[in-house]
Order: structure tokens, then C-alpha cells, then sequence
């Protein structure tokens, strides 16, 4: 019965993650794509959720790992043919070779993992800024060498002619993945010790818990979901090193902190809210009307936007919409 | 015997320094609005970027050079007191992270905000332009802003250590940054305090402006991020809580940037970002709480 109980809190996100891909199928072609957008959101805001969720540290780095991601599909997923207009200067064991669809989205979350683990084997001993600036710099080096490798990608260049496979179908059954991992790992031992770890660390390491340990746990499959995420993003859209720096990690922070950190629920209410946000603001911004009213944004709108609704939230309901919580039709029965 | 092999010249030298003193005024402004607030602000480019702006739109308009100064300044002072009253004073008392977090929603924010006001090619501010061309110092062509920045730098730091250590306000300043809930019981204003803090790391934001659109002048909305994300690591490398080691750690990664930048071949240095973010990694991991601190014990309980 308390198993049961447990499960609804897994039940909510997933719903609502199907009722966005149900919905999404029945909006125009062009709507759609915002859809699949959404559900690839969801997917890195849970992986968020999962590190600075539990573990209540501060990491700007994950775009790093969704980046690492989109390039280990991007790369594997060019057709041979097509590989030496964009990627000249490939290496040469890449060069010759492309996979399938799945196995390309496998190795973007391996890739992500391993990644998050080396990185995170030094960077886990630390916390408050500290952990906030290197994991910063840690996007800034990857940035920096996607940019200029060219051996392993594009460079500058944008990763065109990857088969866009991410489908409404793929990018929900993707999230799904996602949503069940976060879930499972925060029910698990790991999960409780690493919250343990974030309410009072004093008190963890007194009981045995090693937090650097339960945080590098965390890190790691973080980075491997971020991954994953990301091999869905490179398939989806043309990626460049700009479109997985800054700007991506302002937005899936946002997404996390409206919506709730320290719940999977609220990563996924965050994810959807803004998305939905976003997208109306975006098709706004070529002009729409509401109500009769004739609505036309100028571009930049949206960033505008979307900052303020972060900034509000923060003063307003620091813990997000969801305050945290997890969803429950029952309450707690104790 | 090294700075040849290095294939580094005198020019190179005191560009880096020249970038280093910017760098240890920005370290300045952003450690001492996190003295008394413990807040990182992420925000303290735009801060610099609004003042660009100000001065790119007074050459635009053909004011002259001091009225373009003057408008940096008011601009720059009203949107900190701004940004002070609308986002910080809310957030008091928050965790470090929330706060870091609400000041980068600000950074983009007032990104985006230029971006649609001046759109993404940015305006030119071209009235300080003659600060550019060299003067010779014993047989060496040194830019005359790199030797104006140097200037200011020293003339900035020393005012505000005779501000911070000889007046009443500079007292309570670092009473509060010690610790401001004893501070307060002992009858500093923490308003006060506080609202002085923001100013004078408006002021420096308005100084660091005027001195980087002489170096570049093309102004965009992304003006400066880059600087502040470098000069942030910078600070946190010295040592966040005290302004002698965060003006340092600022001074010590803008000298290494210019130094890197302009030593390598242009295939080596489009690298120097990670090497320098690197090199930042590794200090934290054998120094968290800041190069030129004091080791500190654990927190006790």
C-alpha cells in the first residue's frame, strides 16, 4: 500500500508528460514541433532535477553534458556521404562511420555519464559558489573546445543533415525514460541518503554517509539522462555550439527554479509552464491574436519575459510553483 | 630571458596589466556588494553594458566627451539602485545559490532588454577614440589608455581602501561584511550600509565602462558578459569574502588572459578560455575558499 502510495508521485509527471504528447499530435505540423521541444526540455530539466534537485548544490555545468550529447549523436548520425562537406577536418575513426537512430541516442547518454563522472570525480568536493563557479567553467571549456575541435565536429559550424528523428513519439517516450530514472533513483537508498545530505550535512556524515560519494552517484546519471537529452536535441533541430551554451542554460534553470527544485514534479510543471510560455510568446512575437486583440511582440520579448517570471518567482515563492512538492492525490498517510 | 622564449613584448605586458587593473575594479565592485549582501551578482556586466550603452548613444548625439562620462555614471547608478531595490532587498537573507540564480535571470533579463531597445549589431561609441593611439615610454609604444586605466585603477583602489579604513561609513561597511547580524545590534544601518555598497559598486561598474569602450568600441548587448564570468571566477579564485584577495583573484586572471591572449598564436589562444577556466578548476579543488585566504576549518556545529 505505501509502495502504491509512493507511485503516484511517479503517476502525475508521466500523465501529464503523455496529455502534452496526446495534445501535441493534434495541433498543425508547425505547432507540433513546439511539442517535441517541450518534451526535450523535460527531459534536461529532469536531469537537472536530479543532481541540484536532491543534492541542493548549484550546477550551471549540465548544458555541458546535453552539449557532449548532441555532439556524440550529432557526429555519429551524418550520413558518411555527407560528413566531409560540414565536418572536414573529422577525425578519422569517426569519419567512416555512422550508426542507427537508437544507438546513437545510447552512446550520447554513455558519453554524457563517463563525462559527468570524470568531471564530476575532482568537483564533488565541493559546494555553495565554489561548486557554482567551476561547474561554470566547466561549461565554458566545453564550449570553448566544441567551438574550436574540429576533429570530433563541426566546430562553428551547425550540425546540419542529421536525420531529425526526435518525433513527437521519441521525445516523449524519451522523457518518459527520463522521468522514470529520476523517480527510481530518488526512491532509492542513494536518493534518500543524498537528500539527507542536502537538509543537514553535518548530520549525514555523523550517520556514515559520504556526501562526496552520494553526490558524485547523482552527478553521474545526471550527466548520463543530460546526455541522453541532448542526443534527442541534436535530432531535432540543427544544433551549433551557441545553441547549447548560455542562453540554453539560463532557460532550463528558469524551468527548474519556477517550477520547483527539489521535486520531480516541479522540474516537470517548471519545463512545461515556460515551454508553454515560451512557444506562445514566440508565435506572438510574428504576430497573433487573443481575445480579439491583435498581438504583435517585437523579438525579444520572450527573454524578457520569461527573466521576470524567474525573477518573481524567486521573491515571491522561492520554492516554485509546485513549492516543492511532490504530486499527490493522497495525502501522506503517517 | 623567460618573457623572450615566451615571445612576449613589452606592449603585450602592459595591455595585460592594463586588463588586469579593469578586471581588479570589477573584482571590487561585485566583492563589495557580496560583503554586506553575501550576493553574487551576475548582473554586474549589464551593469557595465547599460553604461557603454549611455556612452555609445551621448557620441551618437555628439555630446561632449564629459556629458557622455556623466551620463554613464547617472545611468549606471540609477539602474544598481534600481536593481538593488527591486531584486536584492526582496532576496535578503536567501541562500547564496537562490540569489546567484536571480541575478543571472537579471543578467539576461537587461540583455534582452538591449537587445530590443539597440538591436544585435550594437552602436559605436567613438568620442574617447584619441585614447588609443600610443605614446613612446623609453622606446616602447605603450596605448595611452592602457597606461590611463593602470591609473585609475590605483587611483580607484586607494580611494576607496582611504574610504573603507578612515570613515565612519567604511567602518560599518566592514563590520557588516564581517558580520552583519552583530553589526546591526550594534546600531549600523543596514540600509545605509547596504544602499552605500551598491553605489560605490555602481560607480566602478560606470569607471570599468568608460575604460572597456575605449578598448572596444562597438557596443552590443552581450558587452562585458564575457568579462564578468572571467572576472566572478577571478574573484572566487582569490577569495570572495575579503576585498584584498578578490581584487587579487581579478587583477591575477585579467593579467593571465591578456598575458595568454596575447603571447600564443592566434591556434593556441582561441584556447586560452579553457585553460584559464581550468586552471580556476584546479585551485578551487586545492583552495576552496580562495587563493589568497587563509586556510579555513570546517564549519563547526
Amino acid at each position: 500500500m505505501r509502495r502504491l502510495l509512493g507511485a503516484q508521485e511517479l503517476l502525475g509527471p508521466a500523465v501529464l508528460v503523455i496529455v502534452v504528447a496526446l495534445v501535441g499530435t493534434v495541433v498543425s505540423t508547425s505547432n507540433a514541433s513546439y511539442f517535441i521541444d517541450a518534451l526535450v526540455k523535460v527531459a534536461i530539466v529532469v536531469a537537472l532535477y536530479l543532481f541540484i534537485g536532491n543534492s541542493g548544490v548549484l550546477s550551471f555545468g549540465h548544458i555541458s553534458f546535453v552539449a557532449l550529447g548532441a555532439w556524440t549523436a550529432g557526429v555519429l548520425s551524418v550520413p558518411v556521404g555527407e560528413k566531409p562537406a560540414i565536418m572536414p577536418n573529422l577525425a578519422h575513426f569517426l569519419r567512416d562511420r555512422a550508426t542507427g537512430n537508437l544507438t546513437s541516442l545510447l552512446l550520447a547518454a554513455i558519453v554524457g555519464g563517463i563525462c559527468a563522472f570524470a568531471v564530476g570525480l575532482p568537483l564533488m568536493r565541493l559546494s555553495g559558489l565554489a561548486a557554482g563557479i567551476a561547474t561554470f567553467g566547466v561549461l565554458e571549456i566545453t564550449h570553448n573546445l566544441l567551438r574550436y575541435e574540429e576533429s570530433i565536429g563541426p566546430g562553428l559550424n551547425t550540425f546540419s543533415s542529421v536525420p531529425e528523428t526526435t518525433t513527437l513519439r521519441q521525445a516523449a517516450i524519451g522523457a518518459l525514460v527520463v522521468i522514470v530514472v529520476a523517480y527510481a533513483y530518488a526512491r532509492s537508498r542513494f536518493g534518500r541518503l543524498l537528500r539527507a545530505t542536502r537538509e543537514d550535512a553535518a548530520a549525514a556524515r555523523a550517520v556514515g554517509t559520504s556526501v562526496y560519494r552520494q553526490r558524485l552517484i547523482a552527478f553521474t546519471i545526471s550527466g548520463l539522462l543530460a546526455g541522453l537529452a541532448g542526443g534527442l536535441y541534436v535530432h531535432l533541430l540543427p544544433v551549433n555550439t551557441e545553441s547549447v551554451y548560455l542562453d540554453l542554460t539560463f532557460i532550463t534553470l528558469a524551468m527548474l527554479v519556477v517550477g520547483g527544485a527539489t521535486s520531480l514534479w516541479g522540474a516537470v510543471v517548471g519545463a512545461l509552464a515556460v515551454s508553454a510560455l515560451d512557444s506562445y510568446l514566440a508565435v506572438a512575437e510574428n504576430g497573433t491574436s487573443l481575445f480579439g486583440w491583435h498581438i504583435d511582440l517585437p523579438a525579444g520579448t520572450r527573454v524578457i519575459v520569461v527573466g521576470v517570471l524567474m525573477a518573481l518567482v524567486l521573491i515571491l515563492r522561492p520554492a516554485g510553483l509546485t513549492g516543492g512538492r511532490e504530486f499527490r492525490i493522497w495525502p501522506r498517510s503517517s | 630571458m623567460m618573457l623572450a622564449f615566451l615571445n612576449i613584448d613589452w606592449q603585450t605586458l602592459a595591455d595585460a596589466t592594463a586588463l588586469g587593473a579593469i578586471y581588479a575594479l570589477m573584482a571590487v565592485g561585485i566583492g563589495l556588494v557580496f560583503g554586506v549582501l553575501r550576493l553574487v551578482n551576475f548582473a554586474y556586466g549589464q551593469l557595465v553594458m547599460a553604461g557603454a550603452f549611455a556612452l555609445a548613444l551621448a557620441s551618437q548625439w555628439g555630446w561632449p566627451v564629459w556629458a557622455g562620462i556623466a551620463l554613464c555614471f547617472a545611468s549606471v547608478l540609477v539602474l544598481s539602485l534600481l536593481m538593488d531595490r527591486l531584486v536584492f532587498r526582496p532576496l535578503r537573507g536567501q541562500s547564496p545559490a537562490v540569489m546567484l540564480v536571480a541575478t543571472f535571470a537579471v543578467a539576461f533579463l537587461l540583455q534582452s532588454v538591449a537587445l530590443l531597445w539597440f538591436g544585435p549589431l550594437g552602436k559605436i561609441a567613438s568620442s574617447l577614440s584619441s585614447l588609443n593611439q600610443p605614446v613612446t615610454v623609453s622606446g616602447v609604444d605603450i596605448r595611452k589608455i592602457t597606461i590611463l586605466a593602470v591609473v585609475v585603477a590605483i587611483v580607484c583602489l586607494v580611494a576607496l581602501s582611504l574610504l573603507l579604513e578612515r570613515t565612519t561609513i567604511g567602518l560599518h561597511m566592514r563590520a557588516a561584511s564581517l558580520d552583519f547580524q552583530t553589526a546591526r545590534m550594534l546600531g549600523v544601518r543596514a540600509n545605509r550600509v547596504i544602499g552605500v555598497a551598491v553605489l560605490l559598486s555602481g560607480a566602478l561598474a560606470a569607471v570599468v565602462a568608460v575604460m572597456l569602450t575605449v578598448q572596444n568600441p562597438l557596443v552590443t548587448p552581450d558587452f562585458a558578459l564575457r568579462d564578468t564570468i572571467i572576472v566572478l571566477a577571478g574573484v572566487v579564485l582569490g577569495g570572495m569574502n575579503r576585498p584584498i584577495p578578490a581584487t587579487l583573484g581579478g587583477f591575477a586572471i585579467g593579467f593571465a588572459t591578456g598575458l595568454l591572449g596575447g603571447a600564443l598564436p592566434t591556434n593556441q589562444s582561441q584556447y586560452v578560455p579553457a585553460f584559464v577556466f581550468g586552471a580556476v578548476i584546479l585551485v578551487l579543488l586545492v583552495r576552496p575558499g580562495g587563493l589568497f585566504t587563509r586556510r579555513q576549518v570546517a564549519e563547526r556545529v
